[in-house]
């Protein structure tokens, strides 16, 4: 058996879904429904039995279609700075509120994929968080929290 | 039914409609036109715009984005031969050579016309044949939906990516894990939730397709180095030359058109099919029909070999909307997302829609005539200026695709929890999308998830746990037998490649 990543991620999944059947044998269920021919646990045990089918056979099936990835060519360290913006945002958004940390979290992922636009960057990032605030908040009446722009004034 | 197109019409010719349509024509044609990034993103994107909304205006923005974002890709395909979208491939087999024959302002136009008359044309069927369709509908039962249900997500795993069968079956089942976390509708026990009060009303669907649509193509372009964007610089610096179109060429239009709206129509209404198998038979039918003379010209810019496969994915669009609006069952991926939308609404497609609902199911009909109009005014003379739009850099999109993502979550929940689930998630699916595995079957499994739970738990209760309601009724087995079928069919193909 030739091991590729793709059977390598078939068995994660044949993991993850044992791990599944295993969490769907444990929930509770009511005792008046144990027996019953369908309860809260009956579909998520096929789900599981169906997890470890089709990922048991692509396991032991032979891949024609072997994927080859090159990972030199990958921008992983872009990608992981990206990642780790939107990780920093979701962190200060409840904290800082939307306009601040939406806008920073633009300027911020403008900035580390390259750009150096200042003027342009700000234009993209300040005024337009606020423009877009203003469609959702004041014009579509959609509720968004910001202690920063209730601190000073801005929101009530 | 004149009533109901009353309703329609009605409802859709409002202002703040009609500008619905021709936003979302206008924000489809541009996703559209930039490679990898599709209808589904499109109207990923535009779900949190949608919540001020009423579900008509909703979904009637949502459908212009999914023709805008169809019409969108054939520019591409024609102009430069990179198709922004799988169902525009075929249209560059005669579409590109045309345009480097100088004709692309020509091929254009046969372009939108055929879109045109295929979109009015599947929308006329449509018209016809929905609430007809719902009223046979009413007549199904928990097992006819399970079976169907079934028969979709196999489809969808079977017709996604081409020889992945098995891993599109991987995701339909990862779907379906994902829809079961929560409480259970029925004994309100919570499941997979691990004591986390945030998963207790299960996992997003909005969230979901952000993360798997829109985030995880944002990072994927990042990670491949890709640049859609530079197709678009292209486009807005190419002559487009003429755009009319003589009579030889409106004659072989008016012959191929017609053929090719119904195969699309047909192929559109078939769960998991879609525009681009549409596109491709339609190509291929047309050319057997023509005579051996127009036969020699395919592939070398053949007026027939361009409206085929034009008129067939927009005619297919349309007809992904008859399984959703009359069976509450989604035919493809991108009407997956338009389901989870209208849930979200709190309305439940089906046959009862067309009662319960009949001004968002006859609106819905008349927007996608009105939607072609908006697309061929808007498509022919403003091509080279959409294109120029499009020309921003990689490095504005990106984050603001990555903005409109964790936006449409934060307004959603205003809790922090979802916008890091949405970013596991989205890591994930970029790492699996490296590895070809399909996320449209796993976005209509999770939609489907909860409504194939509750069939199946209705049917098993009425046999008392027996499964014999699967050939206790003959549309049932019928559906079923299709099933087992295409499953036969992929495991003869791959047997026979392998041979």
């Amino acid at each position: 058996m030739n091991i590729n990543t793709t059977k390598i991620i078939s068995l994660l999944f044949f993991i993850f879904s044992a791990f599944y059947l295993y969490t769907a044998y444990q929930i509770q269920v009511f005792a008046f429904d144990e027996n019953a021919p369908f309860n809260a646990r009956t579909f998520p045990i096929y789900l599981g039995y169906a997890g470890l089918f089709f990922s048991g056979l692509k396991l032991i099936l032979p891949d024609p279609n072997t994927i080859k990835v090159e990972h030199k060519s990958l921008e992983y360290k872009k990608t992981g700075i990206l990642i780790l913006i939107a990780i920093i945002y979701g962190a200060t958004i409840l904290k800082v509120g939307y306009f601040l940390t939406t806008s920073l979290f633009l300027f911020a992922s403008y900035y580390f994929l390259g750009e150096r636009r200042w003027i342009l960057m700000f234009l993209l990032s300040f005024p337009f968080v606020a423009a877009f605030m203003y469609l959702l908040h004041g014009i579509l009446d959609i509720y968004l929290r910001d202690p920063f722009l209730q601190s000073i004034g801005v929101m009530g | 039914m004149i009533e109901g197109i009353l309703i329609g019409l009605t409802t859709a010719l409002t202002f703040q409609n009609i500008l619905m349509v021709m936003v979302g024509c206008f924000f489809g044609t541009i996703i559209g036109m930039l490679p990898g990034l599709g209808p589904m993103t499109a109207i990923a994107l535009m779900i949190p715009i949608t919540y001020g909304f009423d579900p008509a205006t909703g979904l009637i923005l949502m459908a212009g984005v999914y023709y805008g974002a169809v019409f969108g890709g054939s520019t591409s395909s024609i102009l430069l031969n990179a198709p922004g979208v799988p169902g525009t491939v075929a249209t560059s087999f005669d579409g590109y050579p045309m345009a480097q024959q100088g004709k692309a302002g020509k091929a254009l136009a046969i372009a939108a016309w055929s879109s045109f008359a295929g979109g009015t044309l599947s929308a006329i069927y449509l018209l016809f044949m929905a609430p007809s369709l719902s009223k046979v509908s009413l007549s199904f039962r928990s097992p006819d939906y399970f079976a169907l249900m079934i028969l979709g997500l196999t489809a969808i795993a079977a017709f996604s990516s081409k020889g992945q069968f098995l891993k599109a079956m991987m995701m339909v089942v990862l779907g379906l894990m994902l829809a079961s976390v929560g409480q259970d509708s029925l004994s309100d026990i919570t499941r997979f939730t691990f004591n986390n009060m945030n998963l207790t009303d299960g996992i997003s669907f909005v969230l979901v397709v952000m993360a798997t649509f829109a985030m995880s193509e944002a990072l994927t372009i990042i990670l491949k180095r890709n640049d859609p964007t530079s197709a678009a610089k292209q486009v807005s610096l190419t002559e487009l030359g003429s755009i009319k179109i003589n009579k030889e060429e409106r004659s072989k239009m008016y012959k191929t058109i017609p053929r090719s709206s119904v195969i699309g129509f047909l192929i559109g209404v078939l769960p998991g099919a879609g525009a681009t198998i549409a596109s491709f038979l339609a190509y291929g039918m047309e050319r057997n029909v023509v005579s051996d003379e127009e036969k020699e010209k395919f592939g070398k810019g053949s007026v027939n070999g361009l409206s085929a496969p034009e008129t067939a994915n927009n005619a297919a669009c349309s007809g992904s909307f008859v399984p959703m609006l009359t069976l509450g069952i989604p035919g493809s991926g991108t009407t997956a997302v338009m389901l989870g939308a209208l849930l979200g609404f709190g309305v439940q497609p089906g046959p009862r829609l067309y009662m319960t609902n009949p001004e968002i199911f006859w609106s819905i009909i008349m927007s996608m005539y009105i939607g072609m109009v908006i697309l061929l005014i808007l498509n022919l003379p403003l091509i080279p200026y959409i294109a120029r739009i499009l020309a921003v850099p990689k490095n504005y999109l990106i984050p603001l695709i990555l903005f409109f993502s964790v936006t449409g979550i934060y307004v959603m929940s205003f809790n922090n929890f979802d916008i890091y689930l949405m970013i596991g998630i989205a890591v994930v699916a970029t790492f699996l999308r490296l590895y070809d595995f399909p996320m449209p079957p796993l976005i209509l499994a999770f939609v489907l998830g909860g409504l194939m739970e509750e069939n199946l738990r209705r049917s098993l209760l009425l046999s008392n746990g027996s499964w014999e309601f699967l050939w206790d009724r003959t549309l049932t087995t019928c559906i079923l037998a299709t099933t087992i079928l295409i499953v036969v069919w992929h495991i003869y193909k791959t047997f026979k490649r392998k041979n």
